[in-house]
């Protein structure tokens, strides 16, 4: 019986579970397509290093699920709890038909699994489709090729999607079993009569309020972006985020009814057709909203955030990697190992063989040709070596500025010694890269820097004092600023300096500090290149490799392939943790919004109805009800892209070396594309769905 | 006396061939410029769907409503709403007033969506409000006035626009006895004082009493007519009664 009712008032009030069902079935897609990744990889083929970014990407999507789910939980809690005030009278009637509210707990029990399962199925089963294309986007992203079409399933994420979902569904059961209980009959059966009484509120305190928030928003829009440098921790980072959570609450309590004030001074506005109601909906409606409201704008704030940065983070970084890898490869190691020394790790002292020492005292190509490697394999080999005088360190380097930039950077290490190049091997290098050469006179230096934050540092420290004092001489930058350049490949601008000094300056062989080698694959095409990149990049066993590891020699390097495999990977991630929150928080607030509005529409149908009885033409009902729904849609998206664009600005200033604002343009129009396409549509499905509901029945 | 209404031999028909239910079966009457006509019966009887029909939110299945010389049953669409704005004001048993506009707010409504210049709109609503003395509570929300006041606040929004007709729909069934006598005699004042032509639908005597002429309808039918004339209200009133006793109402229903 109780199941009959359950099965029919799901079939009866299908229009008003379609949004929460729609909900529920994307939310189970995306967060099954998202989990199934791992098995997404078999049917690309990658290497291993990209197979380690996917484990990588598969760890931190995991972990992002675990948000995620939390905020899948509050909006299907959300939506659950709108379409039980929506049935009210409906419960009404059952109690006073002498149906005992555990029944009516009951009947809600049944329906929420009811919906639960189907929701469950229909989205597993579009997610298991639509993973299919994850795959092509996983293989596009990675560079990988696809070796054969296989339907892929993962049976992990399936049983993951169920349990993550049955925990909300089991909260939603909970959170309704306690809303029933809560119940009145009399409130029940009146409920659709009662009117929300109108909460005016003082228009003085409105207008303080309203003040205060933008101040306290003004306050936390400079600590993320004027005064980002102050910084430092995680927890410092917190203030901003409240000071901007609170200042949104506040904006929101008071906007309204700051803007009803100032508009009812201009009656010529006010008194002009529909406006006055439509204002006093809005102000209504936002005013009962607050905390919703708040809620919306900061997710679509996160979304349109997310979304823009990380896109240029990828754009930015592919666009980088051609500059930043001229060449195929970089070996380098240390130079001249002492006899012993302490691990920072266990506190031990561990001494060098005297194999080490010896190899550690010879280039690079040394190393290569002792331990059997076939230099015929390379081209265009350039050594240098690179010093490290133990009292020119940073702090030298910044003089007077010191006790500042210690004050501002507290993370650096000031105590390392700077690393030095001679201008004759840094310009060997330099036509190598296809960089600017320089020049300089026995008593000048040049301090080449491409790090953002660094730069900025080190220009601060050359306008102040740019005199060094060295071996008894005195030295004088160039120039007062840092020129570009880099010498160790990466993936973006990594170089936070390096000090180019006159052939004529004098150092001590011991105080070189690192054997440098830059060369080009002795190779064809593309397939000898990953070959000879395979020996060097250890990932194949080799003679060199054995020889290296048995006298415990550490050569390091960057190759041009694994590097770009690298950014990719990071790119990558970037995007699909981004792709992933954003569409998330873009389904969440939009869903609201609509239920909001949807549920609204059938309370405001009587008001409607009694526009239409004093003689309200069908355009300016729609009209009202068309600008009161836009004004709805645009309020906690016009405060979110202010939000966002100190967000982006501090985002950007957080990760200097990967993105650069030029990138920016095209990724915000592709995001303002994708929200305007869901939001829009949500906003125009909202607006269609109220429309039916105030339409006069016939 | 040139007649406001014209109700010619008008017939609506609810349902289909084999279940056909006639709401409102040949009725006709007139009402003239600055009439008080009450329009009685019991439930079922007819009465609000000749009001709907009237105040053209309902259409006539046949016949002819002549409204200051226009014939309703031919317009459509936007012109029937422009029509209802311009020509009609309304109220309702439940008021129909917004409960997030103020009173203020409600009366000025009629008279914007009319496309009014503001200036006026202030002007007229104080004006009215003083006629029907609720100048005090304009800026009072719905839910902050009682029933009586609502009513009146009803009143003002539907005379504001100066229209050809008031139509009302049992004023007086959501009010308590006092506020009925209350919001009577504002109509009494509406109707004497500033000529509005009243056409209020009742089932209530006391509250019939005070139009001046009383058309009784029974099963879509016109059955009397009752015109105050001389007669005190007291006196009006137990015609009334008479009329009802004679209409069978319910009692004989029940036997």
């Amino acid at each position: 019986m109780l199941f009959k009712l359950s099965f029919r008032n799901m079939k009866k009030s299908f229009k008003d579970y379609a949004i929460y069902f729609l909900t529920l079935v994307l939310g189970v897609a995306i967060f099954y397509m998202f989990n199934s990744i791992d098995s997404q990889q078999a049917m690309i083929e990658v290497s291993q290093s990209t197979r380690e970014m996917i484990q990588l990407l598969i760890q931190m999507l995991g972990m992002v699920s675990v948000f995620i789910a939390i905020v899948l939980g509050f909006l299907i809690v959300y939506a659950n709890n709108f379409l039980i005030n929506r049935r009210k009278r409906e419960f009404g009637i059952y109690m006073s038909l002498g149906m005992g509210r555990r029944q009516i707990s009951g009947i809600i029990l049944l329906e929420t699994i009811l919906i639960g399962i189907l929701s469950l199925a229909v989205g597993l089963f579009i997610g298991i489709f639509a993973s299919q294309f994850m795959s092509i986007l996983v293989a596009k992203l990675f560079e990988a090729d696809m070796s054969e079409f296989t339907f892929v399933f993962s049976k992990d994420a399936c049983i993951k999607t169920c349990i993550y979902f049955a925990v909300m569904y089991i909260a939603v059961i909970i959170f309704n079993t306690l809303t029933i209980s809560r119940y009145k009959l009399i409130n029940l059966l009146t409920a659709v009569k009662k009117n929300e009484k109108v909460k005016l509120k003082n228009p003085i305190i409105s207008i303080l309020i309203f003040i205060a928030s933008s101040v306290l928003l003004g306050y936390a829009y400079y600590l993320v972006t004027g005064g980002v440098y102050e910084l430092k921790t995680g927890e410092q980072l917190l203030k901003p985020i409240l000071m901007g959570v609170i200042g949104t609450v506040g904006v929101f309590w008071s906007l309204s009814g700051f803007i009803l004030r100032l508009i009812q001074t201009r009656k010529s506005v006010y008194l002009k057709g529909t406006n006055m109601f439509v204002l006093r909906q809005l102000n209504n409606k936002i005013n009962t909203n607050i905390v919703s409201m708040t809620v919306i704008c900061l997710m679509l704030f996160m979304t349109i955030s997310a979304l823009s940065s990380s896109l240029s983070i990828q754009s930015a970084l592919d666009s980088q990697l051609e500059k930043f890898t001229p060449v195929d490869v970089n070996l380098y190691k240390t130079a001249y190992l002492p006899e012993s020394y302490v691990s920072s790790y266990s506190g031990k002292t561990i001494y060098n063989t005297e194999e080490q020492i010896e190899d550690s005292k010879h280039p690079v190509s040394y190393t290569l040709e002792t331990n059997g490697y076939d230099m015929n394999n390379l081209k265009d080999i350039v050594e240098i070596p690179i010093y490290a005088i133990p009292e020119w360190t940073l702090k030298y380097s910044l003089g007077n500025y010191y006790e500042k930039a210690k004050s501002q950077f507290s993370m650096l290490t000031y105590d390392t010694p700077e690393s030095v190049i001679k201008i004759s091997d840094y310009n060997k290098i330099a036509k190598l890269y296809g960089e600017e050469e320089y020049s300089l006179n026995d008593d000048e230096y040049i301090v080449l820097c491409d790090f953002e934050q660094m730069i900025d540092l080190r220009n601060e420290a050359l306008k102040q004092n740019s005199n060094i004092e060295i071996n008894g001489k005195t030295y004088h930058a160039k120039y007062k600023e840092c020129k570009d350049g880099f010498v160790l490949m990466s993936t973006s601008n990594m170089n936070a300096g390096i000090i180019l000094v006159p052939d004529s300056f004098e150092i001590k062989e011991e105080n070189t500090e690192q054997y440098f080698l830059a060369a080009n694959y002795n190779a064809e095409t593309e397939e000898e290149k990953i070959e000879l990149n395979n020996v060097l990049a250890g990932e194949v066993d080799s003679e060199l490799f054995d020889n290296l590891s048995e006298k415990e020699i550490n050569l390091e390097g960057m190759t041009k392939i694994s590097l770009t495999e690298a950014s990719k990977g990071l790119s990558t991630i970037i995007i699909f943790i981004a792709i992933y929150l954003g569409i998330v928080f873009l389904i969440a607030s939009s869903a609201i919004l609509a239920l909001k509005q949807l549920t609204e529409s059938s309370d405001n149908k009587q008001r409607y109805t009694i526009l239409r009885k004093i003689g309200c033409d069908e355009k300016m009902i729609n009209q009202a009800l068309f600008r009161q729904i836009f004004i709805f849609f645009m309020m906690p998206l016009t405060l979110a892209i202010v939000h966002s664009i100190f967000g982006i600005k501090f985002i950007l200033s957080m990760l200097a070396a990967l993105a650069s604002p030029d990138e920016l343009l095209p990724s915000i129009i592709v995001t303002a594309v994708i929200i305007g396409a869901i939001y829009g549509l949500y906003f125009l499905a909202t607006y269609f769905g109220s429309k039916n509901i105030i339409k006069e029945e016939e | 006396m040139s007649n406001v209404l014209e109700v010619k031999n008008i017939e609506k028909y609810y349902g289909n061939k084999s279940n056909l239910t006639k709401a409102i079966d040949g009725i006709s009457f007139n009402v003239g410029e600055g009439e008080f006509v009450g329009i009685m019966g019991a439930s079922g009887s007819g009465k609000t769907t000749l009001l709907n029909c009237i105040s053209t939110i309902d259409r006539v299945t046949a016949g002819k409503i002549i409204i200051n010389n226009q014939d309703i049953t031919k317009l459509k669409g936007n012109k029937l709403n422009k029509f209802r704005r311009e020509e009609l004001g309304f109220i309702f048993q439940d008021f129909n007033l917004l409960d997030t506009l103020t009173a203020y707010e409600n009366i000025a409504l009629a008279l914007t969506i009319q496309k009014v210049n503001s200036h006026e709109i202030d002007k007229k609503v104080k004006e009215i409000a003083q006629k029907l003395e609720i100048s005090e509570i304009l800026n009072k929300y719905p839910y902050q006035i009682s029933g009586g006041q609502k009513q009146r606040v009803a009143s003002a929004r539907a005379i504001i626009t100066n229209p050809k007709m008031v139509l009302a729909d049992e004023p007086t069934g959501a009010l308590d006895s006092k506020s009925a006598r209350q919001l009577l005699e504002t109509f009494e004042h509406l109707n004497q004082k500033l000529g509005a032509t009243i056409l209020m639908v009742t089932h209530d005597a006391f509250t019939a009493s005070y139009a001046e002429r009383i058309i009784f309808i029974k099963d879509g039918k016109i059955f009397n007519e009752l015109v105050k004339g001389e007669d005190t209200r007291k006196q009006f009133f137990e015609k009334i009664i008479e009329v009802q006793t004679l209409l069978g109402g319910d009692l004989n229903d029940v036997i």
